[in-house]
């Protein structure tokens, strides 16, 4: 038999999502009509989003922290040593001191620190709550308002919070949403759908279907992933937008950070244990990463590139 | 194209029900056929003809090979479809590391020493690395072989890698009858390569860089010729070129999964190793993460066998994980036996700690209790191999649950102690499972690598 390139039909198609507005370079996420660049061209490489925080996060693991030691105090200056030195495409800013049990810091000094960093670097911005499903929601609103126009990222929606407001926020100053379910497909689309009621569009929808790390169940990110991403293509509109992963959960693997001679010292160990994790899911068609560690960042970058070129 | 079901299988069975495979029926038979857990040849009373058609119908999508000859013996292929959660992956990837044959005596054993010996401990599994691949570095034949010689009495089956038919020949003399990997055929030399596989009873490697199409060409030249266990190597292109081979990797286990070419229903094969053996100037860090990366980009897509040039445990550690989350059967939960278990001395003022059945969580309790020399009891609760705080979540670890547990295990009539110590992640839970269980709740830390020194200092 004659040989021929196995290209399928997809009658699906990805939305495409801008992050950034206004007094940013927008970036864009998704697009795809297809899984793999041999069956059609890739519309947008894979984008890296660097983690920042607004307190000094005493608990980074020592590889992360040797990079940032001289910067913690200032979430600007952490965000600009980011963009410049390590080439982030995006910063995300995750609003940890606004948590009741951390600093309580309200969320107009959250806030703050939105401004902050909008002010330092002209990248897009993801901006991130505490977790805690009570402040969270207050946190985003005053900082969704705070960026007015900028088309930021709000991390997150999921079904423990109100999500509502959440959506409200992102319809009221120009925002997307990040919809994150824990491993479960119809959790996804049951909460993308619910988003979409609240009047936010496929293209103001990031996924967030869970990292677990690698050795802690990636396989099962990996499921669903596959899954989504399939069902999206195959024509689903719940799943049909780009997906997003926490990939610094790698860095809670005792594997990455935990002192041990016989494993090898954990500066080499650390970041690979990030990269696979990233990569494993970027295979599977995960689009912006966020992440930690400045090699790790660099070479998924690089190697992302090279797959949708 | 559709599985084989239980019921196309059961057509071409004699249907008699003799019971003489062990199964009550044929039917019962062909289900356990159809799910892999039998093997066709326990039934007596197949012709020759119908055995060949079930075996057909029966055989994977991606041929199953076997590398290396009795306790050496390694399975690579036996796929049947492309993503994980629609089946499971089978046979996991085989991790080879390159050997080059102009080492002195001493570097030579030293090297093969480190690859048998390599070994990193996960969830109660000692994950190692499989096969050795012996590269004609020196370009002479008799080094060469002489190196394969020494290989005889290797732990791990050998990869003979170089593309001279000559130094080839020389080493199958000494080792062809263990069933090494030729490495490889290529346009160039194919039918000295198909020659030698027939002669020894080889399998085969198909060499093709960046060219699928020549590949498919080379295999079908093979199967011509008579040859029936191959390898594809459709190259490993480092650097800009990677997104190619990905290509390459996802094209040709498509076609044999999803077209059945007849061309494309081999083991597919990496060479990670190029990175180092390609970038002379970085450094072995650079390198050694580089090349983990590409290795890990083959593993996910596809690749049944891979050769490494590392054997760096920093580097290994992360890729032996991989490759024990990707061949994980999705339709089996990972958990160990639910009950009580000790450790070292116990007696009846001995520490009872509590923890969940999850396979990972169950090990790496069980890991640093051994490290930390803890004398201990250990209730491990059924939450159907979930975490802790997923098992919590999700409702199978509560106070009555692990009051259950309490009394089934009839801890109470081993220890006079009525305390037990939780997981820290279980902290919310501690009320409950004082009011069910009627003992005291100490909380944890919540990481368990802090549970010896938790015992000696709290308990
Ligand atoms: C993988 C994963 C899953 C997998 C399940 C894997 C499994 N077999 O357990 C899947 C996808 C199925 C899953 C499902 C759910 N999950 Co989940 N999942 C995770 C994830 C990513 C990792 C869990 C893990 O493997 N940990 C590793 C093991 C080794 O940790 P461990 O068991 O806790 O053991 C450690 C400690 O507890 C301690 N320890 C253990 N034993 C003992 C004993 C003693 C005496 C002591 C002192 C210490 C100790 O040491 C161990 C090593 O550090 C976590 C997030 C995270 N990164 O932690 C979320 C997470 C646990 N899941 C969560 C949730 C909500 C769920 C769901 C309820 C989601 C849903 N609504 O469906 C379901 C519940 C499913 C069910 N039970 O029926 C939440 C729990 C939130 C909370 N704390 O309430 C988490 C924290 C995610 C989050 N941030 O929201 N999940
Ligand atoms: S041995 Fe063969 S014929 Fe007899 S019951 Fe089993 S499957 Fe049927």
């Amino acid at each position: 038999t004659e040989f021929k390139p196995p290209i399928k039909e997809y009658p699906g198609k990805i939305a495409q999502v801008q992050l950034g507005a206004g007094s940013r370079k927008p970036v864009y996420l998704g697009g795809q009509t297809s899984l793999y660049r041999f069956e059609e061209p890739q519309p947008n490489p894979p984008i890296v989003t660097f983690d920042v925080f607004d307190i000094p996060m005493p608990g980074l693991p020592r590889p992360i922290r040797e990079h940032f030691s001289d910067v913690m105090e200032s979430p600007g200056e952490w965000a600009k040593k980011a963009v410049k030195d390590y080439g982030a495409n995006m910063v995300t800013m995750h609003l940890i001191g606004t948590g009741p049990k951390v600093m309580d810091k309200s969320p107009r000094e959250g806030a703050q620190a939105v401004e902050e960093v909008l002010q330092a670097v002209d990248v897009p911005l993801v901006v991130g709550g505490s977790g805690d499903p009570v402040k969270d929601p207050l946190v985003l609103e005053a900082a969704a308002a705070a960026a007015d126009g900028e088309r930021c990222l709000l991390a997150s929606a999921n079904m423990d919070l109100d999500y509502h407001k959440v959506a409200k926020s992102a319809v009221d100053y120009g925002h997307a949403v990040l919809s994150w379910a824990i491993t479960d497909v119809n959790m996804q689309k049951s909460l993308n759908k619910y988003l979409m009621k609240d009047g936010l569009k496929q293209e103001d929808i990031v996924m967030d279907p869970t990292t677990c790390a690698l050795g802690y169940g990636i396989e099962f990110s990996i499921d669903v992933i596959t899954r989504t991403r399939l069902g999206g293509l195959k024509g689903d509109p719940d799943l049909q937008m780009p997906m997003s992963s926490g990939t610094t959960n790698a860095w809670g693997s005792r594997e990455a950070w935990m002192k041990k001679e016989e494993w090898g010292p954990t500066d080499y160990r650390g970041p690979l244990w990030e990269i696979f994790t990233g990569l494993t899911l970027m295979l599977n068609g995960v689009d912006i990463f966020m992440m930690l560690h400045p090699e790790s960042v660099r070479i998924l970058r690089e190697i992302g590139e090279t797959f949708t070129k | 194209m559709a599985k084989v079901t239980a019921m196309d299988v059961y057509k071409l069975l004699p249907q008699t029900n003799c019971e003489d495979c062990g199964e009550a029926s044929c039917m019962a038979f062909a289900t356990k056929l159809s799910e892999k857990e039998a093997d066709l040849t326990l039934c007596t009373e197949l012709s020759d003809k119908k055995f060949k058609k079930l075996d057909d119908l029966l055989a994977p999508a991606v041929k199953e090979i076997i590398i290396g000859k009795d306790e050496k013996a390694k399975i690579i292929g036996g796929d049947e479809v492309l993503y994980r959660y629609e089946e499971s992956y089978y046979n996991q990837t085989v991790l080879a590391v390159d050997v080059p044959d102009d080492l002195d005596d001493s570097d030579f054993e030293k090297r093969i020493k480190q690859i048998e010996d390599l070994e990193f401990e996960r969830t109660g599994e000692s994950l190692k690395l499989d096969a050795i691949a012996l590269r004609n570095k020196s370009g002479d034949p008799e080094k060469f072989a002489n190196c394969a010689k020494k290989l005889k009495s290797s732990k791990y089956p050998v990869f003979l890698v170089t593309f001279d038919p000559i130094a080839m020949e020389k080493a199958l003399a000494f080792i062809g009858d263990d069933r090494p990997l030729i490495y490889a055929a290529t346009k160039d030399n194919i039918f000295d390569m198909a020659d030698l596989a027939t002669k020894y009873q080889c399998p085969i490697t198909v060499f093709s860089p960046g060219d699928i199409e020549k590949m498919k060409d080379l295999v079908f030249t093979l199967r011509s010729n008579g040859v029936e266990d191959i390898v594809l190597d459709p190259g490993t292109l480092t650097g800009d070129a990677i997104g190619d081979t990905l290509d390459n990797f996802v094209m040709s286990r498509r076609l044999a999964v999803e077209d059945k070419d007849e061309d494309f229903r081999y083991p597919l094969l990496g060479v990670p190793a190029l990175v180092r053996l390609n970038n002379e100037e970085d450094d072995d860090i650079k390198k050694g993460t580089m090349e983990a990366t590409i290795a890990s980009t083959l593993m996910n897509k596809y690749a049944d066998v891979l050769i490494l040039k590392g054997n760096e445990i920093w580097e290994l550690i992360p890729i032996l994980t991989l490759r024990q989350s990707l061949y994980t059967d999705p339709r089996k939960p990972q958990a160990v036996d639910p009950g009580i278990y000790e450790f070292g001395d116990v007696d009846e003022n001995s520490a009872v700690l509590l923890t969940t059945n999850f396979s990972l969580t169950y090990y790496t309790v069980e890991g640093d209790l051994k490290s930390g020399d803890a004398n201990c009891y250990l209730l491990v609760l059924d939450t159907v191999g979930k975490a802790v705080d997923v098992a919590i979540a999700g409702g199978q670890f509560d106070g009555e649950s692990v009051a259950d547990l309490v009394k089934e295990t009839g801890i109470e009539d081993m220890v006079k102690t009525r305390k037990l110590i939780i997981p820290g992640l279980a902290a919310p839970l501690s009320g409950e499972i004082e009011d069910e269980t009627g003992w005291n709740v100490m909380v944890g830390p919540r990481d368990s690598s802090a549970v010896p020194d938790f015992i000696d200092e709290k308990f």
